[in-house]
């Protein structure tokens, strides 16, 4: 549905602002460095990554408000953007693209009513393609209808609440039947707990209408909720791409497993490898793990393991002791919906998420017991 | 509640403190007097302009009005008036606003010079700016009909009519309009445009439908701010007006006031009808303002949209930037240079050339005249922007920070004299000194009280904005420390206010440097400012000793503000 390929965009440096062609040496930031990736049809694809990672920049070189300096966008077959041997031959501009666009800010007309706003982008068609009024009337009238704010048609559309707004911004990026629906950041604006409603709504009306959806955000959650697919982004790269499952789980570097929830980093030594089995000598003993990693038997790794997959018993499991570690609890913080733990094994401190029923007072010795399944290996940066 | 009672009582049936005589604090006074005196400067020029328009010496009478009024000529008075407003605001809206559409959302070249035709007409000073375009186009000796003779004709242009005075009076407004309308089109959200192309909509429609409307206020606002500027002004129509008969409310008072007798009531009359007239533009235009607020909105991240492509149209704007330039900075000086070089005024030729030299400035150095109003100028510029950015910076305190009842009274004291033009004022302040038993008539203190009481409002609005930004809990915790009132307001709060009271003083150095239209009803011999002596000099027919002064006028002018500028730097002042 949609592609792109090699996406590249640089942007002046400051030093080369400041003191201009005087060196000729240029200074180019790039703020997207070779990205590609393909959105299947209706499917919902998030970019996810911290500030001035790319994401925006990339959204925006589909939308076409960035120009970028190479690459390819394709959306439903259509190229919308071409270049060759770093020229561009191609370039459909903002307007004739015809996709559905969500702003952070929403930006909605404040100089226009609810029902205008809706109605602008089947009003400023061309003569002979543009609808009739009836027309225009009725589909918007339906697109409201889905958003829930027919009954606001009339009003102000300043005159409208922060979650109303973000579904009529929504609305108006639908109202065209768009084939690519593109989101930045539309929930940033929002109070926490509405947040969180629209967050489900947003993935309820996506899945419904089975519209294919780029989404730009930097936080986790809503990035883990929503998406089919995640790509998170540094530095103008992609450093992941995968099911929210597979990012969260089995983050293929500690910058994955840092920017998405909290992780414990182990360092080790590969010590055994059979496919996809892994035995590798930490600190404090061997562990066993599954990991499609490609990393050679006796190189420095990393282990990372989420709190929640971090198990602390007071008894020994029987039977097989492996992945089993004993330790001392150093301190406990009750959280409400978990207990958190954290339990010094050796030189190091491990962190423990559990049921809130299991408490246990600190300077208990104990027994953790890492996940093999939920164990994963990251190179050392 | 019920054990609460009792310790109550315990306390008040214990004097602590013999009760003191009361008795008032120095903040108490800082504060009465400053509130006084914005009252009395914004207040009284206005009584004694009613009084002295409707009362003569056998009481009430309407006779300034029935001279006044009763003059054949007042319609075409009123409607010259209208037409010269509305005609200079419209070009300069048109000039201004399209440049900073250009600036700030198109790839535009030149864009370094956006910045000097945006400065530099703020230098210079109305009246050197009227006289370089009488250089330039006078039917008689102008440089543009010469240029334009073998092809038009002898007086292809002529800039001593309405046109002409249109022509001055926009251009000189429009680096005005240009910052009002870079302001408005920054401070717009670039998404709200973004997503109407994202809609389809063309770069036409985006302007036509979004752009224009959202920026409506801004545009009315600057509008009626420009009209009621070109009603104001004197320069232009004095200059250039009177030249041919065509008069303006304020070439008409100076008129009637220069003639003799001069008829007091009637250019009293003339000056409240003109002051109605300001009063109702600005009154509509911040009614506009008002209802522009309700069309702010949340802005984003602040994205800098990608600018405009003008394809095969950038050299065209490019050409037209260049031009703009030429026209409102380069020629203006350059004639003015160009003419201060040379004996008698002429145009361009070997012969003109060959008989250049310095000796108008020679001349100038003799003149003593010169010397006293260059010295009146800086003393009044200096003495102007330090009385009213002190005064303005406690009444902005007042006005923001403090409880005190009826603090709003001052901040629209303050803000009076912004509708009352230059001359209305000067016409007012002579009624006020000419009665007065203090001897200031006649002396350069009423050319600094008509200063300070003009640009007092500009003082209010720097301090003011610099005290919002500052906050609340900053103050608090210098009290908290123990510090008293005036403690607080001078190691913490004016440090914090500095750049912006510094920014105020240079503006109103810079313009009550180049003051005319008050001044002009006020000076007195030997109390000149370069302006009057500018004015004066034009009148006499020195043309060239009169751009010699013009040259040393504005490298002044360059001069005071590097200054500041630099000294600013050093107390953390940013240019922006």
């Amino acid at each position: 549905m949609l592609r792109v390929e090699n996406l590249v965009k640089s942007f002046d440096g400051e030093r080369r602002r400041r003191r201009a062609a005087a060196t000729g040496a240029t200074d180019r930031v790039f703020a997207v460095n070779d990205v590609s990736f393909t959105v299947p049809e209706g499917d919902m694809f998030t970019l996810l990554g911290p500030s001035g990672c790319g994401k925006t920049t990339t959204l925006r070189s589909i939308a076409g408000l960035e120009r970028p300096d190479s690459g390819t966008i394709e959306v439903g077959g259509r190229a919308l953007f071409r270049s060759l041997e770093g020229q561009r031959v191609l370039s459909v501009s903002a307007n004739e693209r015809g996709l559905g666009m969500v702003f952070q800010s929403y930006a909605i007309w404040p100089h226009m009513s609810v029902f205008d706003n809706v109605a602008f982008p089947l009003q400023v068609r061309r003569r002979g393609q543009r609808p009739s009024k009836r027309e225009i009337g009725e589909r918007v009238g339906r697109v409201l209808a889905t958003m829930e704010l027919d009954a606001l048609a009339g009003r102000q559309a300043t005159k409208l609440s922060g979650g109303q707004q973000q579904r009529l911004a929504l609305a108006r990026a639908l109202v065209i039947e768009p084939p690519l629906l593109l989101l930045d950041e539309p929930l940033s604006n929002l109070d926490a707990k509405l947040r969180e409603s629209l967050r489900y709504e947003l993935k309820r009306l996506q899945r419904e209408l089975g519209i294919t959806s780029v989404y730009v955000t930097h936080d986790q959650t809503e990035a883990l909720v929503l998406s089919s697919s995640v790509a998170v982004m540094r530095d103008g790269n992609i450093i992941q791409l995968g099911k929210p499952r597979e990012i969260y789980q089995k983050p293929n570097s500690r910058f994955v497993a840092e920017f998405i929830g909290t992780s414990n980093f182990i360092p080790a030594k590969v010590e055994a490898r059979d496919g996809e089995r892994y035995t590798v000598n930490a600190l404090d003993g061997p562990l066993a793990l599954n990991s499609t990693a490609d990393i050679a038997v006796g190189a420095d790794v990393i282990v990372s393991i989420r709190p929640e997959a971090v198990e602390v018993g007071t008894v020994p499991r029987t039977g097989e002791a492996l992945n089993e570690w004993k330790g001392t609890v150093l301190t406990r913080a009750f959280l409400g919906e978990a207990v958190d733990h954290v339990v010094r094994v050796g030189e190091r401190e491990i962190r423990a998420r559990g049921n809130p029923s299991v408490s246990i007072r600190p300077g208990t010795d104990v027994f953790v017991r890492l996940d093999p399944d939920q164990l994963s290996l990251v190179p050392v940066d | 509640m019920s054990t609460a009672s009792p310790v109550v009582t315990a306390n008040r049936s214990a004097p602590l403190t013999p009760r003191r005589r009361w008795w008032p604090t120095p903040k108490l006074i800082i504060i009465i007097a400053v509130a006084g005196a914005i009252g009395y400067l914004a207040l009284v020029p206005l009584y004694y302009l009613l009084w002295g328009t409707f009362f003569d010496a056998s009481g009430f009478t309407l006779g300034g009005f029935a001279t006044a009024y009763g003059d054949s000529r007042i319609g075409s008075l009123i409607g010259n008036s209208l037409w010269f407003a509305a005609g200079s605001a419209v070009l300069s809206l048109v000039v201004g606003t399209s440049l900073a559409y250009l600036n700030v959302r198109t790839d535009v070249p030149f864009k370094a010079l956006f910045f000097a035709a945006s400065i530099i007409p703020l230098i210079i000073p109305g009246i050197l700016y009227t006289i370089s375009w009488i250089f330039l186009a006078s039917p008689d000796i102008g440089l543009i009909n010469k240029a334009l003779e073998p092809v038009f004709g002898p007086a292809a242009v002529d800039i001593f009519t309405i046109w002409g005075m249109i022509w001055v009076e926009g251009l000189h407004l429009s680096p005005i309009v240009f910052l009002l309308m870079v302001a408005a089109f920054r401070s717009m959200d670039p998404s709200l445009e973004e997503s109407a192309l994202m809609c389809g909509a063309s770069r036409l429609q985006v302007f036509r439908k979004i752009t224009v409307p959202l920026t409506r206020p801004a545009i009315v606002a600057a509008v009626l701010v420009m009209a009621v500027r070109s009603l104001e002004s004197f320069e232009v129509p004095a200059l250039l007006g009177l030249q041919n008969g065509i008069y303006v409310f304020t070439s008409r008072i100076y008129f009637v006031l220069r003639s003799y007798p001069p008829d007091l009531a009637a250019a009293g009359a003339l000056a409240l009808g003109l002051l109605v007239l300001a009063v109702l533009g600005v009154a509509i235009s911040n009614l506009v303002g008002r209802a522009g607020k309700s069309f702010q909105t949340v802005t984003g991240k602040g994205f800098r949209p990608r600018p405009m492509e003008l394809g095969k149209w950038r050299p065209v704007m490019g050409a037209a930037i260049v031009c703009y330039f030429l026209l409102t900075v380069a020629a203006p000086l350059v004639v003015l240079l160009y003419t201060s070089l040379l004996k008698f005024y002429q145009a361009p030729s070997m012969a003109a050339l060959r008989s250049m030299s310095l000796d108008n400035y020679v001349e100038l150095l003799g003149l003593s005249q010169a010397a006293t109003a260059l010295r009146n100028s800086l003393f009044l510029g200096v003495a102007t922007a330090t009385l009213v950015m002190a005064v303005m910076a406690i009444a902005a305190w007042i006005t923001v920070r403090s409880r005190i009842p009826g603090r709003q009274l001052i901040d629209q004291f303050a803000f009076v004299p912004l509708v009352i033009p230059g001359l209305v004022l000067g016409l007012a302040l002579s009624f006020v000194y000419l009665r007065s038993p203090i001897p200031i008539y006649g002396t350069i203190f009423i050319l600094l009280i008509a200063y300070v009481t003009r640009y007092m409002p500009y003082g209010m609005r720097y301090s003011v904005t610099s005290m919002q930004q500052i906050a609340t809990e900053l103050e608090e915790s210098a009290q908290v420390s123990g510090a008293s009132w005036w403690q607080t307001f001078r190691r913490v709060l004016l440090p914090l206010l500095a750049p912006g009271l510094l920014a105020g003083w240079i503006y109103i150095l810079v313009v009550s440097f180049r003051e005319l239209s008050s001044s002009i009803l006020l000076y007195s011999p030997g109390n000149e400012v370069l302006s009057i002596l500018i004015f004066e000099q034009y009148e006499n027919g020195q043309f060239t000793v009169l751009a010699a002064l013009g040259v040393v006028m504005v490298l002044t002018l360059v001069v005071l503000v590097t200054v500041a500028y630099k000294l600013g730097a050093k107390v953390g002042l940013r240019e922006n």
